[in-house]
C-alpha cells in the first residue's frame, strides 16, 4: 500500500511540476500576478510530494518488502539497516528518484527564500527549474519506475552490491547529487535571467549561494568518492580517471569556473554574457554525466545496467535542455548591456584567464571521456584512454592555473599592479624553488612533473597565506589594528583562503601519492616479514572472523619502525553469503606524512597468502585539503552578504572593496 | 584600453589556449592511446615491444600457474582461435577465474612476452567485458547466453 502511495506521489508530482512549468512563466510574460505567485506553493508542494514518494521507496527497504523488483535486486533482509537504507539509492531507479527529490529540494528552497527576488526573475526561474522536474520525473515513470511490482514477490532478496556496502559510499551519492543537480539552479536562474533580457550584480548575488552550494557538495561527494576508492578497491589508488569519476569531475571544474565568473559579475559588473554560458554549461556537463552513467554508453566499474531506452531519453533531455538553452543565448545575449571595461592586468582579467584554463582543463577531459565512445561509433577499433593520457595533458595546462590562482587575488579590481603582486610573493617564489629543489632530488632523473607539482602548491600555499597577511595588515599595522581587521574580513574573503589552502594542500598530497608511491607484491607466510620504506612488516597470523552478513579471512601485521613497535594493521578479505564475490578491505593506518597500507589477497591453500602492501605519501593531504575546501565553501555560503533575507546594505553596482 | 582591444586579447588567448591544448592531446593521443587486442588480432599483427596495449579473451582453463617466486602469475588469454601466455606480478582480482572472461593491460618486453600491468577486476559474477563479448563473435565462438552481457548495478 506504502508503494501505491509513492507512486502516486511521484504522479501528483508531476501534474504539479507540469503546472509549475507553464503558469508562471506565462504570468511573468503577460503580467498576470495570480498565475506568477502560483510557482512558491508548486515549487513546494512538488517538493513534498517528490519526498513523500521518496521515503516510501526508503519504507520498502527498510521493511525489506521484496514484492519491489528494486528492493528484490538490491537488498537482503540480512543486510545492516543503514545498507538497507542507502541501498535505496544504491541502485539506477532509486538514485534516479533521489535526483528528481534533489531537484524539486532546490527550487523549494529558492520558493521559499527567495522572497527578495524580483517577482518575474522568481516565477521565471521556478518554471524553468521545473520543466527540467517534469523531464526527468517523466524518464523516471516511463523508464525507470522504481515501484514496479513483482508478483509472486520472492522470499529473500539479492543483497545491495558488497562493495557498496560501506559507510563512506552509503553518503557518497546524496551528497554528489546535491552537488551536480544543484547546479540546475545556476541553469535556471540563467535562462530566466536571458528571457527577462538582464543580468546585473543582484542577478549575481541571488545564484551564488546557489552554485556555492552545489560546489562544496559536490567537492565532498568526489573526495567521499576518491577516499572510498582508495581503501575499498584494494589497489593503493584513489583516482582512476574512469568515465564515471569524470562525469562528476567535469561539472567540479565548470562549476568551479562559474564560482570565479559570478564574482566578477557581482562585483564589477563585466563577464556578464559569459557568466550565463557558463551557467548553461555547467548544468550541460551535470546532464552529461547522467547520460554517461545510465546509457550504459561506456562501461565503467560504476555504470549502470545498460538500457538503450534510457539512453535515448536522456540524451533527448541533454539536446533539448543545452539546445534550447543555447538557442536562447545565442539570440538574448547580445542585447544584453554591456558591462564595466578593465585592463589586461587585473583581477577581472586574472579571473576571466582562470575561467579560460578551466575550460581548457575540461575540454582536455572531455575528449579523453568519449573519444573511446567515437572510435567505438565510427568502428575503428577498441580503445581505451587511461591515466597517462590524463598525466600529458591535464596537468601541463592545470600547472599554470595553479600559479596563476596565488596571483589574481593580489592584483585590484579594474587595474592591477603585477609588480606589486610578485613582489609581496618573493616568499613563496623563494620556498617554491626550494621545493621543486627537493622534490627533484628525491626522485632524480625520474619525474619532473612531481617537482613543478610541490613548488607549485608550496607556491599556492604560502601565496594564500601572504594574501590573507596583506588583507589584514599582518606585522604591518599596530597589532590591534590588523586583529580588527582579522574580525571584519568578510567571510567570503575566508572561503577564498581556505579553498585556495585548501587546493595547495590537495595538490602536494596528490603529487607526492602519485610520484613516490611505493608498492610491494610477495607471496608470505605466518612469521615472514618484508621491508618497505622505513617500515618492516611482520605476518602473525591469518585467522577467520564473522561479520552480519560475511565471513572473512582477517590477517595480522605487526609493523616496526627501526625494530620499534609501531602499529597493528588487520587487512580482511571479505566473502558475503549472498553475492558470491569476495571484496577486499585494506588496513590503513595514517600518520602525517603517508598511509601504511597493507592487503591480503588469495591464499595458496597450503598455508601461504599473497600480501600488498604500499607505502602512499602525503595521502592523507588530499583529504585535508578537501576538507578546507568544502570548509571554505560553507564559510563563503555564510558570507552576510549572502544571507538569504538579509537587506542589501550596500548599492549592488558599487565595486566593494573586499 | 578599448573594448575591442579587450575583445582581441581575449580571442588570441583562447585560440592559443586552444592550440596547445590540441597539441597536447594528440600528442598524448598517439603516445597514450591504448588499443584494444583479441588473442587473434595478436596472432595476425603483433604490436610493437613496449607499447602499451589492452588484450581481452577467456583465461584459459588449467592454464594459469604460479611462477617460483609465489607472487608472479603465468596464464594464457584464449578467443578460443588462438592463446596467448601473459605474464603478471601483482594479486590477481578478487572474481579471476579459469574459463571466464578478463582484460589485461599491459605490453610485449623485448623478449616477446606479454606482461601485463594491469589485469582489470570485474565487479559481478555475470559480466563479461563487452570488447571481450566482441572478440569471442569476432573469432565465431560466441554462443548466445554462455555468459551474460551488462554491467553491474553498482555505485552511480
Amino acid at each position: 500500500m506504502i508503494v501505491e502511495i509513492g507512486h502516486f506521489a511521484l504522479v501528483l508530482a508531476l501534474v504539479l511540476a507540469v503546472a509549475q512549468a507553464t503558469l508562471p512563466l506565462i504570468g511573468a510574460q503577460r503580467g498576470i500576478r495570480p498565475w506568477m505567485a502560483l510557482a512558491k506553493p508548486a515549487a513546494i508542494g512538488q517538493f513534498c510530494f517528490l519526498a513523500l514518494s521518496f521515503a516510501a521507496l526508503v519504507h520498502a527497504f527498510v521493511v525489506s518488502d521484496f514484492s519491489v523488483a528494486v528492493v528484490y535486486m538490491h537488498s537482503h533482509s540480512a543486510t545492516p539497516l543503514i545498507y538497507k537504507i542507502a541501498a535505496a539509492w544504491g541502485q539506477h531507479e532509486g538514485s534516479l528518484l533521489l535526483w528528481v527529490v534533489i531537484l524539486a529540494f532546490f527550487g523549494a528552497l529558492v520558493a521559499i527564500f527567495g522572497d527578495n527576488l524580483p517577482p518575474r526573475l522568481k516565477a521565471r526561474t521556478l518554471s524553468v527549474q521545473a520543466m527540467i522536474g517534469v523531464a526527468f520525473i517523466l524518464f523516471t515513470l516511463f523508464t525507470s519506475n522504481p515501484f514496479a511490482r513483482l508478483s509472486p514477490a520472492p522470499f529473500e532478496g539479492e543483497e545491495l552490491n558488497p562493495l557498496l556496502q560501506d559507510p563512506g559510499l552509503a553518503f557518497h551519492p546524496p551528497m554528489l547529487y546535491i552537488g551536480y543537480v544543484g547546479f540546475s539552479m545556476a541553469f535556471s536562474f540563467a535562462v530566466a535571467a536571458l528571457i527577462e533580457g538582464k543580468v546585473d550584480a543582484a542577478w549575481a548575488r541571488w545564484v551564488r549561494p546557489w552554485t556555492l552550494l552545489s560546489w562544496t557538495c559536490l567537492t565532498g561527494g568526489i573526495a567521499l568518492g576518491a577516499r572510498w576508492a582508495y581503501y575499498e578497491l584494494g589497489w593503493g589508488g584513489w583516482w582512476f580517471w574512469d568515465p564515471v569519476e569524470n562525469a562528476s569531475f567535469m561539472p567540479w571544474l565548470m562549476g568551479t569556473a562559474l564560482l570565479h565568473s559570478a564574482i566578477v559579475v557581482e562585483k564589477r559588473d563585466a563577464l556578464k554574457a559569459w557568466t550565463l554560458l557558463l551557467s548553461i554549461l555547467t548544468f550541460g556537463f551535470s546532464l552529461l554525466g547522467t547520460f554517461l552513467v545510465r546509457s550504459g554508453v561506456i562501461t565503467s566499474v560504476h555504470a549502470f545496467a545498460q538500457d538503450p531506452a534510457r539512453g535515448v531519453f536522456i540524451l533527448g533531455i541533454l539536446v533539448l535542455a543545452l539546445g534550447g538553452a543555447l538557442a536562447l543565448f545565442a539570440w538574448r545575449a547580445p542585447t544584453l548591456k554591456a558591462g564595466g571595461m578593465f585592463a589586461p592586468v587585473s583581477r577581472e582579467s586574472a579571473l576571466m584567464l582562470n575561467n579560460l584554463l578551466i575550460g581548457t582543463l575540461t575540454f582536455t577531459v572531455l575528449l579523453g571521456t568519449l573519444l573511446p565512445l567515437l572510435f567505438d561509433v565510427m568502428d575503428s577499433g577498441d580503445v581505451s584512454v587511461g591515466p597517462p593520457y590524463y598525466k600529458w595533458t591535464f596537468i601541463p595546462i592545470s600547472l599554470p592555473l595553479i600559479a596563476l590562482a596565488a596571483i589574481g587575488p593580489l592584483l585590484g579590481w579594474k587595474r592591477g599592479n603585477i609588480r606589486q603582486a610578485m613582489r609581496s610573493l618573493w616568499g613563496a617564489g623563494a620556498l617554491a624553488a626550494a621545493g621543486f629543489v627537493i622534490a627533484l632530488w628525491i626522485d632524480w632523473g625520474r619525474e619532473m612533473l612531481a617537482g613543478f607539482g610541490i613548488a607549485l602548491g608550496l607556491w599556492l600555499l604560502i601565496g594564500t597565506l601572504v594574501e590573507w597577511a596583506e588583507r589584514v595588515r599582518l606585522f604591518r599595522a599596530p597589532p590591534l589594528e590588523s586583529w580588527r581587521r582579522i574580525r571584519h574580513l568578510p567571510r567570503a574573503a575566508y572561503g577564498m583562503s581556505l579553498a585556495h589552502a585548501g587546493l595547495a594542500i590537495a595538490i602536494i598530497g596528490i603529487t607526492a601519492s602519485s610520484a613516490w608511491k611505493m608498492e610491494e607484491i610477495r607471496q608470505m607466510r605466518p612469521g615472514e616479514s618484508m621491508t618497505i620504506g622505513s617500515f618492516s612488516y611482520r605476518l602473525e597470523s591469518v585467522s577467520g572472523v564473522r561479520g552480519p552478513n560475511y565471513i572473512a579471512e582477517q590477517a595480522h601485521f605487526a609493523v616496526s619502525k627501526d625494530g620499534v613497535p609501531y602499529t597493528d594493521l588487520y587487512p580482511e578479505r571479505r566473502q558475503y553469503m549472498v553475492q558470491p564475490m569476495p571484496t577486499t578491505e585494506a588496513a590503513i593506518e595514517s600518520h602525517i606524512f603517508g598511509d601504511l597500507y597493507a592487503v591480503i589477497g588469495e591464499g595458496d591453500g597450503k598455508g601461504a597468502w599473497t600480501v600488498r602492501i604500499y607505502e602512499e605519501p602525503l595521502v592523507p593531504w588530499i583529504w585535508t585539503g578537501s576538507i578546507l575546501m568544502v570548509l571554505g565553501g560553507i564559510v563563503s555560503i555564510s558570507d552576510r552578504r549572502y544571507r538569504v533575507g538579509a537587506p542589501n546594505r550596500q548599492p549592488a553596482a558599487l565595486p566593494a572593496k573586499a | 584600453m578599448k573594448r575591442k582591444t579587450l575583445r582581441l586579447y581575449l580571442l588570441v588567448i583562447s585560440l592559443a589556449l586552444l592550440g596547445i591544448a590540441t597539441a597536447l592531446v594528440l600528442n598524448a593521443f598517439n603516445r597514450e592511446l591504448v588499443f584494444f587486442f583479441s588473442p587473434s588480432d595478436i596472432a595476425a599483427e603483433r604490436p610493437a615491444a613496449g607499447r602499451m596495449i589492452r588484450l581481452g579473451g577467456l583465461v584459459e582453463v588449467d592454464s594459469l600457474s604460479k611462477l617460483e617466486d609465489g607472487a608472479t602469475v603465468s596464464f594464457r588469454v584464449t578467443d578460443l582461435s588462438s592463446s596467448l601466455d601473459v605474464a603478471f606480478r601483482g594479486v590477481l582480482p578478487d572474481l579471476f577465474r579459469e574459463g571466464q572472461g578478463v582484460v589485461v593491460q599491459g605490453a610485449f618486453n623485448e623478449s616477446g612476452r606479454f606482461v601485463a600491468t594491469e589485469v582489470l577486476a570485474k565487479h559481478d559474477e555475470n559480466y563479461l567485458p563487452p570488447e571481450v563479448a566482441k572478440a569471442l563473435k569476432a573469432s565465431g565462438r560466441w554462443q548466445e547466453g554462455a555468459a551474460t552481457m551488462g554491467t553491474d548495478g553498482s555505485e552511480p
